[in-house]
This record gives structure tokens, C-alpha cells and sequence, in this order.
């Protein structure tokens, strides 16, 4: 019978790592990651599990060495976070391009400068284009499970591209929360051996990441675009699949409270929660508001979207990263294109917040739905705008 | 994916864009490249094999006689075997 | 045919692992290395390749010059591409899904790749004793990007970025020794060979592809196009850089550094450099100063590989 433990979520993410016994880890330390990969490496020095552990000497070598594995068919799992991110940022287009399926664990956090080793989005969005699969986690048993898809997801024939799973850093990765940690014989039925089609193999050579003239690369790149795109089934399968054995059930976008809703929030990460709280009090005075809690990034959930807010009048959108000088927050930009061509759309309100470690409470989830609310039936020429920032 | 089925469409593209066949770039002529070319004095020749060591194309190899020739498909004309051949059995001479 | 040639082709493997119809510029050096490097090898062998003209001239899609399995990411991260390749072939035969035979990796990448952009994850590789053979074919400039200085340019080359002037010679620095920071990690076999001395070069690439443990091997690649020498002349230039001392060909096995060619009486370097448009700008004095300095680096070579063999006696 599986056990619900209290256990740190970046345990809960190195057990999952371990139960879907992975054959090579190669990983550097950044915070707020290590303790992921630290988990790891004691696995594999104790002979609870059969890996082998890289400790390479940057993220650019880790990512790298993650391609050279899976290039002969290991499973294979590494972890990284905000400047490990930006390091390895090159390679992670070589992954999909090369569409070698990597799992990698992303504990988000800000960007430097200044240094901050605190959580926001703005390594997310930094690697947006990379052409991998990319799921936010909202608590840490979705953190374990999708640990578990990733894998189903990204070694499936019919995808074979890397994922990230998204964890907020520290605000997931250091808490202590009740997760049920599934039994072997369950994880082995929904997750099968890993076999890459074209390994490299000294019986049947293959040649890989050779060079694209002009007169090939843009063939190569509609391939690559067509498959992140419909590796949507895929991923809607795993998650099926994976609901039907252990009983949750996942969805690009989770609807929350939205029967009748004329004003919608949409957040992503763990401060779905939170802001969950906001909702619940806000219903609770009679406001009809509802949550969309966004977890599918890549491929971008455009039908569902659609679906879900097509009975709203207001759609409120908070981001915790920041284009800068640009439309301001990146998911509030591509939600409000994917809209653009709707005759009957919400409108669309841009907050962006939570940067580098700044907490939002249920309170100020609760006074950025009013305040979208208002802006949206008085009109602003903003673009967006940033919350909690002192004037 | 070779030349005489034309370019490939995005369907065509193999997974990651990986070739499948080892050594298909023998398809590819790089003879034309050539300014002159190696002709040889067979009585000269000791069948030692040096040219086809120094070859940069790897096209040399032995005839049914066992003559050390090039292969005129690829060889660019670059002149090493001439340069190298210590019996001096190999000329280079103008394309025509 | 000069004193230090070996002789004994039809001893050679006729298979070739690096197809002829790739676009390497006429009388290229670095494509006769990498052609000698593989057929040295048997088939087992896993090619992790770094961005530069290797890779662009041997694999433009649709076609291969590869017949061993090759797999090319980025420019700077061959070791750590191996890296990934070792650990993840030794977890696949431990856990009983590959068979248990020895397959070689080797990593290769030119002087850009290895000396400058990639130093820090050859340096990790080696460090963590990843089982795998580097490569280095070093053209002393890049190359692929138009002649531009790395720092394995010599002392008085003329190149794109560091071109010679009035108030230039080129390059005003010496030439970085990766062989000697590929040694100071203290692996078990480092080895210089130039595709010159062909039965040399492949010895030690079958010496350090069989060494279990991490192997590096420097290989000076005459560069026709980038040193401004006649295409026929390859050969006989990278002879002319052993003769002179300019580049030794040495081989150091486990920490023991021994000469594989000795030259007991240096040739001129003069000798090498006039016969290379890099260098045609030099004036006496700076032949001068390379010509103390190749005597002093050759010297001190000769007194270490003598003071160990006294230490041996």
C-alpha cells in the first residue's frame, strides 16, 4: 500500500528520479536545486540505486553530458536553476533539436543582477523557445508524479523531446509536505524501459547533429515545431494513463472554481495555492471569480485556453517575470494573442509580481483580482502592471 | 535523403535530422574541384602504398595490377602524393 | 623520402571510417589526420565531434563522411558530449542492456575548440577520469571562421584578428602547451603526432584509445589555407615542424615523458617558416627570438625526459 510521508519535495523529486531508475545523473550545484541532486548522489554512493552520478564542473557540461547519454539510449535526469539555466541555455536547444528526451528538474528562480537566489519565473521565460516540453508543478505531489510523466512523455516514440519540469525554488523545493511515494511495480507499469530509435551504436552507425544548409534547416525546424506541438496527445495520454494507476489526474489547465465565473486569475507555480485561498474567500462574499491554474507551458495549451475562458468577462493574468520594456509579463503576452482573434473575448489584465522571493498572500491575490477587475472596466494605458513594487 | 530523390519535405526529415547511411558523402563529387591532376609512371612505382597514406580524400587505392591511383571522382588535385612519392612516379598536370 | 618516415603502408587496415566526397579544402592536413586517426581504430569506437570545420566539412545534410557512429552538439563541450557518452555506455552494460565490449570514445575538436572555448570541460573530463580519448587537431587558428588567432597560434603568425602591420608582428604570444595542461592532470597517457609521421600517430591513437582511464593526443594539422603554404607542401611542412623542434613528437605515459621521434640535430626553424605565408612578414630578429625559444622549449624537454631516466636508473 503506497504510504502518504511528510518529505521535502526535492526528496520526493529525487525519489521519483530513482523510481523510474534512471541510468545517468550529471548535475551541478546551484541553489535552490541541490538538494535534488544531493538526494541523488547518495542513492547512487549507497547502491540504492544503479546509476551513474556525473559531477561535472558547469551546467553547460551537465546539459551536455545529459545529450552524449541519452545518444546511447540511458535514461537520463539532471536538475539546475536561474544562472545553471542561462549557463546551459545553448545546449538546451541542441536537446530538442536533436530531439534527445532529457528530464530535467528546474527549481525557478530570479535572475541576476542582482544576485538573488530566491524564486520567480524569470529563468522559465529566459528558456521559453527552447523547444521543450515545459509543465509547472503546483504542489510537491505534482512534482513527483510529473516527474514520473516526464519521462513516460518525453521517451515516447512519437515525441522524444526533453522536459522540464517546473518547481518554484525554495516555496516548493525546501517544504515539507504530505506525499504519497508510489510502490516500484506501480511506477514500472506506467513507465517502460527507455529505447531511442537511433542510438549511437558502433553496429548500426548512425551520424548525429550533422550541419543544415540553407536548403534543409527550415524542413528540419517545421519537423521539430510539429512535433512539440502534437506532443500534446502525448502528454494528454501519459497523464490519463497516469490517473487511471495512481488515481490524480492532470489537465494543461486546472480550472478552479470557474462554474459561472465572470472574472478568472490566472497564475502558475505554487502560488496557485495561494492564490486558490483568495478565490475560496472571495466566492465565499459571493464574487464570481474562479482560478485557472496554468501547467502546460510548452506546448501552449491554446484550445484550452480558449475553453476556459470563454465565459469570462475579465481575465486577469500574473506573472512572476518581467520582459523588460516589453508587454511585461510572458504568459499575460502569449495569453492575450492566443485570445487576439476571438470575436468574443475576455479582457486581458497584466500584473506582474512575485519577483525574486516576494510573497504574495491570499490578501494580495485577492486586491490584484479587484484591481483587474477595475482596470478592466475603466481602461489604463498601461501594459501591465507591477504589484507590491514600493513608489 | 540522397540527391537523386530530390530535397527532402519536413515529413521526410529523419528523427533529430540523424543520417542513416555511414558514409553516403561518397555520393558527393569533390573531383570537379581539380586544377590538375595525378598522372603516374608505373615502372617508377614500387607499390608501396605512401600516396594513399597522405591522401587527404582517402581515394587512392590499388588498381587490378596493384598500381596506386587515385580516384578521379573525388581527388581536389592537391598534389601531396606527387609531392610524396619518393620514386617520383606520380606527375601532376594541368585540367584541360 | 626523409630520414624519420616509417615505411610499412600495406601493413595498414584498407577500411576507411571517414568517407572521401567531404569539403575539406584542397591539400587539408586535418582531414588526412582524422582519416589516419580512425582507421587506426577498429569499428568500436563512438566519435563525439566539436563544432568546427571537421563537422561542417564532413556532414553537410543529407550526407556523411562518417561510417562509426558521430554525434556533434556544440562548439565548446566534446569532453563533457563524452563525458555523457562513457558514464551513460557503462551504466547501459552494468544494468545488462548493452553487451559488455569495450567501445571507444573519442572526443576531437580543433585548437579553438580544445584550447580556448572548451578548456574548462576538457579539464573536467579529464579530471573526473572519464574512460575516453581527446583528440585535439590543432591548426593553429580558427580556421572555419575565417583564420582567426586562438591561443594555440604561434609567436609571429599572421592571422584575421591578429593580422602583422607596422606595428605588428601578428601574434605576440607564444603558443599555449595543451599537451603539457592535458599532462598536469596527471593522466595516463598524453601524446603529440602529426599526420606527417602516420604509423606514430596511429600507434599512439590505439595506445590512448585502449588506455582505460582518460587520454589526450595533440595533433598538429597543417593548414594550407589558414598558414598560407602550397597544398603539396602539407606533408613535408609538418615534417619540417617536427625536424625543426617547433612541435615535438613526444608521448607521456603515466607522468614518464619520452621523445617518439628524436631529432638529434635540429633543423633551422627558418627552414619551417619560409615556406608559410604566416610568417613571411618576420624580420631576422623575430626569427631569431622563435628560434631561441623552440631551442630552449626542446632543450628542456630533452633534460626532462633524461633527469626522469636517471630517477628510473
Amino acid at each position: 500500500m503506497t504510504q502518504r510521508v511528510g518529505i521535502e519535495v526535492s526528496r520526493a523529486v529525487a525519489i521519483a528520479a530513482k523510481l523510474a531508475n534512471v541510468d545517468v545523473v550529471a548535475a551541478y550545484p546551484i541553489t535552490p536545486q541541490t538538494h535534488i541532486v544531493e538526494d541523488l548522489s547518495e542513492m547512487v554512493a549507497s547502491g540504492e540505486l544503479d546509476a551513474s552520478y556525473i559531477p561535472v564542473e558547469s551546467e553547460h557540461s551537465a546539459m551536455s553530458s545529459c545529450l552524449g547519454s541519452v545518444a546511447v539510449g540511458a535514461r537520463t535526469f539532471t536538475a539546475t536553476s536561474s544562472q545553471g539555466m542561462e549557463l546551459m541555455h545553448e545546449v538546451l536547444y541542441v536537446a530538442s533539436g536533436m530531439r534527445l528526451p532529457v528530464v530535467m528538474a528546474v527549481a525557478n528562480r530570479a535572475l541576476s543582477a542582482p544576485i538573488s537566489i530566491w524564486g520567480d519565473h524569470s529563468d522559465v521565460m529566459s528558456v521559453r523557445d527552447t523547444g521543450w516540453i515545459q509543465i509547472f508543478v503546483t504542489n510537491g505531489q505534482e512534482a513527483f508524479d510529473n516527474i514520473l510523466c516526464a519521462f513516460r512523455i518525453g521517451e515516447d516514440r512519437r515525441a522524444l523531446l526533453p522536459v522540464m519540469i517546473h518547481l518554484d525554488g525554495f516555496q516548493l523545493t525546501h517544504v515539507i509536505e504530505p506525499i504519497y511515494l508510489e510502490e516500484q511495480g506501480d511506477v514500472d507499469r506506467f513507465l517502460p524501459r527507455f529505447e531511442y530509435p537511433l542510438p549511437l551504436d558502433p553496429d548500426k552507425p548512425v551520424t548525429m547533429g550533422a550541419f543544415g544548409p540553407p536548403d534543409i534547416y527550415t524542413e528540419v525546424k517545421k519537423a521539430q515545431d510539429v512535433v512539440l506541438t502534437s506532443s500534446k496527445e502525448v502528454i494528454l495520454e501519459a497523464w490519463k494513463e497516469f490517473g487511471d494507476i495512481f488515481g490524480r489526474y492532470y489537465s494543461p489547465i486546472q480550472c478552479y472554481r470557474c462554474e459561472g465565473a465572470k472574472v478568472l486569475l490566472m497564475t502558475m507555480g505554487s502560488f496557485s495555492e495561494t492564490a486558490m485561498s483568495a478565490v475560496d474567500a472571495m466566492r465565499d462574499d459571493g464574487h464570481a471569480v474562479g482560478l485557472l491554474n496554468l501547467r502546460l507551458w510548452r506546448p501552449f495549451p491554446f484550445a484550452e485556453i480558449r475553453q476556459a475562458v470563454k465565459d469570462a468577462d475579465v481575465l486577469v493574468v500574473f506573472d512572476r517575470a518581467l520582459s523588460f520594456g516589453g508587454p511585461g509579463g510572458p504568459v499575460c503576452s502569449e495569453v492575450r494573442s492566443a485570445l487576439y482573434s476571438l470575436d468574443k473575448r475576455p479582457k486581458v489584465v497584466g500584473f506582474v509580481g512575485g519577483l525574486g522571493g516576494r510573497v504574495v498572500s491570499i490578501a494580495g491575490f485577492r486586491e490584484i483580482i479587484e484591481r483587474g477587475t477595475r482596470i478592466a472596466s475603466e481602461g489604463t494605458e498601461q501594459e501591465f502592471e507591477m504589484f507590491g513594487v514600493r513608489e | 535523403m540522397t540527391e537523386s530523390e530530390g530535397k527532402p519535405t519536413w515529413q521526410q526529415i529523419e528523427i533529430g535530422a540523424i543520417i542513416t547511411e555511414p558514409g553516403s558523402a561518397r555520393q558527393y563529387q569533390t573531383g570537379d574541384w581539380r586544377t590538375q591532376r595525378p598522372t603516374y609512371v608505373h615502372e617508377r612505382c614500387i607499390k608501396c602504398g605512401l600516396c594513399s597514406i597522405y591522401c587527404p580524400e582517402g581515394c587512392i587505392e590499388p588498381n587490378e595490377e596493384g598500381y596506386f591511383e587515385a580516384d578521379l571522382f573525388y581527388c581536389k588535385g592537391c598534389g601531396i602524393c606527387a609531392r610524396e612519392c619518393w620514386t617520383k612516379a606520380i606527375n601532376m598536370v594541368e585540367e584541360e | 623520402m626523409e630520414k624519420y618516415a616509417v615505411f610499412v603502408p600495406k601493413l595498414i587496415k584498407k577500411k576507411e571510417n571517414f568517407a572521401p566526397g567531404h569539403r575539406a579544402c584542397v591539400g587539408c592536413a586535418e582531414a588526412l589526420a582524422v582519416r589516419q586517426t580512425f582507421k587506426a581504430l577498429g569499428r568500436d569506437v563512438i566519435v563525439v565531434n566539436a563544432t568546427g570545420c571537421m563537422e561542417v566539412v564532413a556532414t553537410p545534410l543529407p550526407h556523411t563522411s562518417w561510417c562509426l557512429p558521430w554525434i556533434h552538439t556544440l562548439f565548446e563541450n566534446a569532453a563533457a558530449v563524452a563525458s555523457g557518452v562513457d558514464s551513460g555506455l557503462k551504466a547501459l552494460v552494468r544494468k545488462g542492456r548493452r553487451p559488455d565490449r569495450k567501445i571507444s570514445v573519442v572526443a576531437i575538436g580543433g585548437d579553438g575548440a580544445t584550447s580556448d572555448i572548451g578548456l574548462q570541460a576538457i579539464s573536467g573530463a579529464l579530471e573526473r577520469w572519464q574512460d575516453f580519448l581527446y583528440v585535439c587537431f590543432d591548426n593553429e587558428a580558427y580556421m572555419n571562421t575565417g583564420i582567426q588567432r586562438s591561443s594555440a597560434t604561434p609567436y609571429g603568425a599572421s592571422t584575421t584578428t591578429a593580422p602583422a602591420g607596422k606595428k605588428s608582428i601578428g601574434q605576440v604570444t607564444w603558443k599555449k602547451d595543451m599537451p603539457g595542461i592535458a599532462a598536469a592532470h596527471n593522466i595516463p597517457y598524453v601524446a603529440t603526432a602529426c599526420p606527417s609521421y602516420p604509423f606514430d600517430l596511429m600507434d599512439k591513437v590505439r595506445k590512448g584509445a585502449l588506455t582505460p582511464g582518460p587520454a589526450y593526443i595533440h595533433v598538429l594539422s597543417v593548414c594550407p589555407t589558414g598558414w598560407r603554404c602550397a597544398p603539396e607542401l602539407a606533408i613535408k611542412v609538418g615534417r619540417l615542424a617536427v625536424e625543426t623542434g617547433v612541435f615535438p613528437l613526444y608521448e607521456v605515459e603515466n607522468g614518464r615523458y619520452k621523445l617518439t621521434i628524436d631529432v638529434p640535430q635540429l633543423r633551422p626553424v627558418q627552414d619551417y617558416l619560409k615556406l608559410q605565408g604566416r610568417f613571411r612578414h618576420l624580420s631576422e630578429e623575430t626569427v631569431k627570438e622563435i628560434q631561441d625559444r623552440v631551442s630552449k622549449d626542446y632543450a628542456k624537454l630533452k633534460e626532462k625526459i633524461e633527469c626522469m631516466q636517471k630517477q628510473d636508473r
